[in-house]
């Protein structure tokens, strides 16, 4: 099965699962421009979520910013362990899914990784 | 004029040299001519301390402070330890601004949160935050709070503070949240009317103890339904009885609210008056307000700072849950440092003694005829009597000799009085009164 | 620092209160409390030490210089605090009758009127206990407003994005929806933005004038008026009055609702984060809205009057905070209206002083040079150059006994260090002060990292904010 990686404008990456179904997270220069976040709120299983909309959103000491669904469909799993350690998102942000969405109707516009790295060089 | 200006006229102007202007007009040049006022104020003439100090004791001599009273209803008064003003009118806390520098500011939030920890013990809850406004407020704070996607209904009972039930009102009166007044039976909470009030849409119910009657709820009851449910229990709490009464966390409470005033606040004509909020840790991150945190600096040394600062206003902006900005924290210091002189011991004390002198004020006038206790459930140290004839008239008499009646109620009540009685009423106010009572006709 | 926690000795405690004179009252065990109760147990001594200590680590503006932008720290004068201690002002039970309480009601009718001629609005209530809470209040006559009319559709309030953080938080929390408007380069309202922005939906405007930059708003007349035109009501945020009293007023510019800060304005301690007081006044036409009770005067006699079916109701319990509106009345009584005018005067003096001193060595990115009663200061140069943030910057002045600039507001401003010296500050300081910005400006240019580990000299140095976050420890625990 092949892991299809993308990226959005917004910083957050979307990994494939299979056609239907991806996990969702943010990306390694999203963390850095975040500084050492402190709390993550999730949204619950069954959620709704919608390409372009705000789903999640990530706290630091002093500042709080939204994490927009690169997908839309519903929300299978939550990554619960970032509830109690949100460090691990700073730690290995590519590895640190917050979401899992399944029933996928809709994509939003997504980059290849190529063309992500290309936008945070500017 | 009295001013603060230190800066002579003189000095003024050499400022104003330096700067490359000729007059104090010339630094308002940005504001438009057609809202500049070109009158002064319609304010009378600044006075000498002196004069302000004379005209302002007039003022005040105008209100009647009463020798002896016997009123509550969310404003109590208790023995005020002089410890207590002491330490509350050092010029560094009450000059102090909010401690965001937590390198300077060690002294203001170590004591709120020493606070905290009084308000976690008193209430048995885990977590509180560093107080709000007052009581009401901490009440609609915490039924905001319990606001889920599906349940946003909130049950608060009858026999809660009407000033709290109106605050409520307003805080939920175009939001999408709705309140439901339980119905109130023999002056207790109705719990069959509360069991057929529930439903998947419940957010919260929201009961006092004592009640606004004095009475003693069936807390258990009500955590007896709600627990196992999504349903958030709110009980709003006398913090004097907590020296003596179970705690909001005994009856499975989820948030403990309540009017800190009795800690050691004068009746201050209604304000500044402080609302505690304490919750299970579950709740931690819903608190609203500020929350002071211990850590340490990098050299390991105890240090407290604001934390979770992520939740307010002033980082979520428009998604934040609540607008709250300022703590009452002076007068959270005051209860702090009044329960540190009461401690355990001190305080159940004058929970048994407010408890005692109630319970024979009671006996004392039930023996007047025409006087008897409208409700006869237990009661904490307020209760409500009929009264054998105006009850205006009697608390004109009662005025005439220094003494502040119980509170005249109003609507189904009418005509009866709901007394009060705390540790500061002697035995030989009581029976002054009654002595008093007994001689109108 | 111990706790008082970790002081005392269990059997430690005061004897405040005589043995019981009435037969003992007891109640059913399924009242009691069976939870220990642990508070502190300590003497007198232990605790009058315990909070000199406290104290020696809290700073106050009588410790020092407190320039905090947006707060106005001004000169907290004594006889106000003497004069809320008068027992005919303290020891007043809420629920006393009328006839009783005359003083009472004379000191808000006072403050009313007094407040009525600074703001030109035509009442003021003093139910809202602090600033937030007037705009919460404040909001919520403009919802009855609308709601009264039938005009439902509105349901957004707009704000510019240099606003308070409290404005879009009041807005959400009166159950309106926040419309963000930019700010133009110059950091004023984008007054096209605005007129884009209005429309059948608007609800209302918020603003503070002069701005959170710290200028006048020079287009006042014309963003009031969009706002009008639209069918929207206008909200002034009365955090930076101090700039304008006796100069300008927010009713003669077209708002329709403001709210005060009594603790910044109106010299009342700030307390270390409350009590403060946040009047909301408001125009003819939203009086009816106002919450309940209002005091009413009838052949001389002053009462409260509760019948009043279009108010909002109420939004704490009795009327507010009475002892603070007692200082503010004492100060306003202090300075008449000479008095008012000149503190506005030499608060803006002080700050165009220290603007005009300072502007030579930092970026002060609005206002060319000029200001009203704060200034903003970037560092945004100095970060990237040198890697000196403000935070950096604002810790190194503790080192100095200077309490920092507001930092990081209002957020259009990048290293945002906002100045507001007030009034009550004298010539000398302000030298003094100016003299240690350069000093450090120079510093932070030669010997960054020398900034990087501040404060030095404090109780503590920076503390672990993200670990306090991360692992909140919100109590103290015994075991």
């Amino acid at each position: 099965m092949s892991k299809e990686l993308y990226f959005t404008k917004t910083h957050e990456w979307v990994r494939f699962i299979d056609e239907t179904t991806a996990r969702v997270g943010i990306t390694e220069f999203a963390q850095g421009e975040l500084g050492d976040l402190v709390f993550i709120n999730l949204p619950e299983k069954g959620d709704e979520v919608i390409a372009g909309e705000s789903f999640a959103d990530v706290e630091s000491v002093k500042a709080v910013s939204n994490v927009y669904s690169p997908v839309s469909g519903t929300v299978r799993a939550v990554n619960e362990n970032l509830l109690d350690q949100p460090e691990l998102v700073n730690m290995d942000a590519m590895e640190a899914w917050f979401i899992e969405v399944e029933n996928i109707s809709e994509k939003g516009e997504l980059l290849t990784e190529e063309e992500y790295m290309k936008l945070i060089e500017e | 004029m009295g001013t603060y200006v230190p800066n002579t006229r003189d000095e003024q102007q050499l400022m104003l040299e330096a700067i490359g202007l000729s007059s104090m007009d010339d630094l308002f040049s940005t504001i438009p001519k057609e809202v500049r006022l070109n009158a002064s104020l319609d304010i009378p003439k600044g006075m000498s301390e002196m004069e302000v100090s004379v005209k302002m004791r007039k003022i005040a001599g105008m209100n009647k402070v009463y020798d002896t009273v016997f009123r509550g209803c969310g404003a109590y008064r208790h023995y005020i330890p002089a410890i207590v003003k002491q330490v509350t009118s050092k010029e560094e806390f009450i000059t102090a601004y909010t401690p965001y520098q937590a390198e300077i500011s060690q002294g203001i939030l170590q004591s709120i949160f020493e606070y905290q920890t009084m308000i976690c013990e008193l209430t048995g809850m885990q977590v509180s935050n560093a107080s709000v406004y007052d009581g009401a407020t901490a009440a609609a704070e915490a039924v905001i709070m319990s606001r889920e996607k599906s349940r946003k209904k909130a049950l608060v009972s009858a026999t809660v503070n009407p000033m709290t039930i109106e605050t409520i009102r307003t805080y939920l009166d175009g939001t999408d949240m709705e309140m439901a007044i339980i119905p109130e039976k023999d002056g207790l909470t109705d719990i069959e009317g509360l069991m057929s009030m529930l439903g998947d849409d419940t957010a919260c119910v929201l009961i006092q103890q004592p009640n606004f009657y004095g009475l003693l709820e069936d807390g258990d009851a009500v955590g007896g339904i709600l627990a196992g449910t999504d349903i958030k229990y709110i009980m709003s709490c006398n913090p004097i009885s907590l020296g003596i009464l179970k705690t909001p966390a005994e009856y499975g409470a989820d948030i403990a609210v309540g009017e800190g005033q009795p800690l050691g606040i004068g009746l201050s004509f209604g304000g500044p008056y402080l609302g505690f909020m304490a919750a299970t840790e579950k709740l931690m991150r819903r608190l609203p307000g500020r929350i002071v945190g211990e850590t340490t600096d990098s050299q390991g040394r105890r240090a407290f700072v604001l934390t979770l600062q992520a939740r307010e206003q002033h980082i979520r902006r428009e998604k934040a849950s609540s607008n709250i900005c300022s703590n009452q924290a002076l007068c959270a210091m005051t209860a702090a440092v009044y329960l540190a002189a009461m401690g355990r011991e001190g305080l159940a004390q004058a929970a048994k003694l407010s408890m005692s002198k109630a319970h024979y004020l009671a006996d004392r006038l039930c023996e007047i005829d025409g006087y008897e206790l409208v409700y006869k459930g237990e009661f904490f140290n307020e209760f409500v009597t009929t009264v054998n004839t105006d009850a205006d008239k009697v608390l004109d008499i009662l005025s005439e000799h220094g003494i502040l009646g119980g509170y005249p109620l109003d609507g189904k009540h009418k005509g009866c009085l709901l007394w009060c009685a705390t540790e500061v009423n002697t035995r030989e106010e009581i029976d002054n009164m009654v002595r008093i009572l007994k001689d109108i006709k | 620092m111990k706790l008082l926690f970790e002081i005392g000795n269990k059997n430690r405690k005061l004897d405040l209160m005589p043995e019981c004179d009435v037969p003992v009252a007891d109640i059913d065990d399924k009242y009691k409390r069976k939870k220990e109760l642990r508070l502190p147990n300590v003497s007198e001594t232990e605790i009058s030490r315990h909070y000199t200590k406290l104290s020696r680590r809290s700073f106050g503006v009588n410790c020092g210089f407190y320039p905090l932008g947006s707060c106005t720290m001004k000169y907290n004068p004594k006889i106000n605090d003497e004069m809320a201690k008068l027992p005919g002002f303290a020891d007043i039970h809420p629920l006393q009758p009328a006839d009783t309480v005359q003083g009472c009601l004379k000191v808000y009718k006072l403050a009313e009127e007094y407040l009525c001629s600074i703001t030109g609005m035509d009442a003021m209530d003093f139910q809202p206990a602090a600033g937030a809470h007037g705009e919460f209040t404040g909001l919520k006559l403009i919802w009855a407003y609308h709601r009264d009319r039938n005009d439902t559709g509105r349901d957004k309030i707009i704000v510019p994005d240099s606003a308070h953080g409290t404005n879009p938080a009041s807005a959400a929390m009166a159950g309106f929806t926040v419309i963000n408007i930019p700010s133009t380069e110059e950091g004023f309202v984008d007054v096209n933005a605005l007129r884009n922005a209005v429309g059948e939906d608007t609800a209302g405007f918020m603003l503070t004038n002069p701005n959170t930059i710290g200028l006048f708003e020079e287009h006042i007349h014309e963003i009031t008026s969009i706002v009008h035109e639209a069918g929207g009501l206008t909200y002034y945020d009365g955090a930076n009055l101090n700039a304008i009293m006796g100069i300008a007023r927010p009713g003669d510019m077209g708002f329709d609702v403001v709210h005060l800060n009594l603790h910044k304005t109106f010299s009342t301690p700030h307390g270390g984060g409350g009590p403060g007081s946040g009047p909301v006044g408001c125009k003819k036409h939203l009086i009816p809205y106002l919450p309940t009770p209002r005091i009413v005067e009838r052949d001389g006699i002053l009462a409260f009057d509760e019948k009043s079916d279009k108010s909002i109701g109420r939004v704490k319990s009795f009327y507010g905070n009475f002892l603070v509106v007692v200082r503010a009345l004492a100060y306003m009584m202090t300075l008449g209206a000479e008095g008012l005018k000149n503190a506005s005067e030499n608060a803006v003096l002080n700050a165009n002083y220290m603007l005009h001193m300072l502007k030579d060595t930092f970026d002060i990115p609005f206002g060319n040079g000029r200001c009203m009663h704060e200034f903003v200061i970037s560092l945004e140069r100095l970060k990237k150059e040198k890697s000196v943030s403000a935070l950096d910057f604002a810790k190194t002045l503790l080192d100095c006994g200077i309490h920092p600039p507001t930092m990081y507001f209002p957020l259009i401003v990048h290293e945002a260090l906002m100045v507001e010296p007030t009034e009550t500050e004298t010539r000398e300081t302000l030298d003094e002060v100016i003299a240690f910005f350069k000093e450090l400006y120079e510093r932070a240019y030669n010997d960054p990292d020398s900034l990087h580990g501040t404060p030095l000299t404090t109780p503590i140095g920076r503390p672990d904010e993200v670990g306090a976050a991360r692992n909140p420890r919100l109590r103290y625990y015994s075991d």
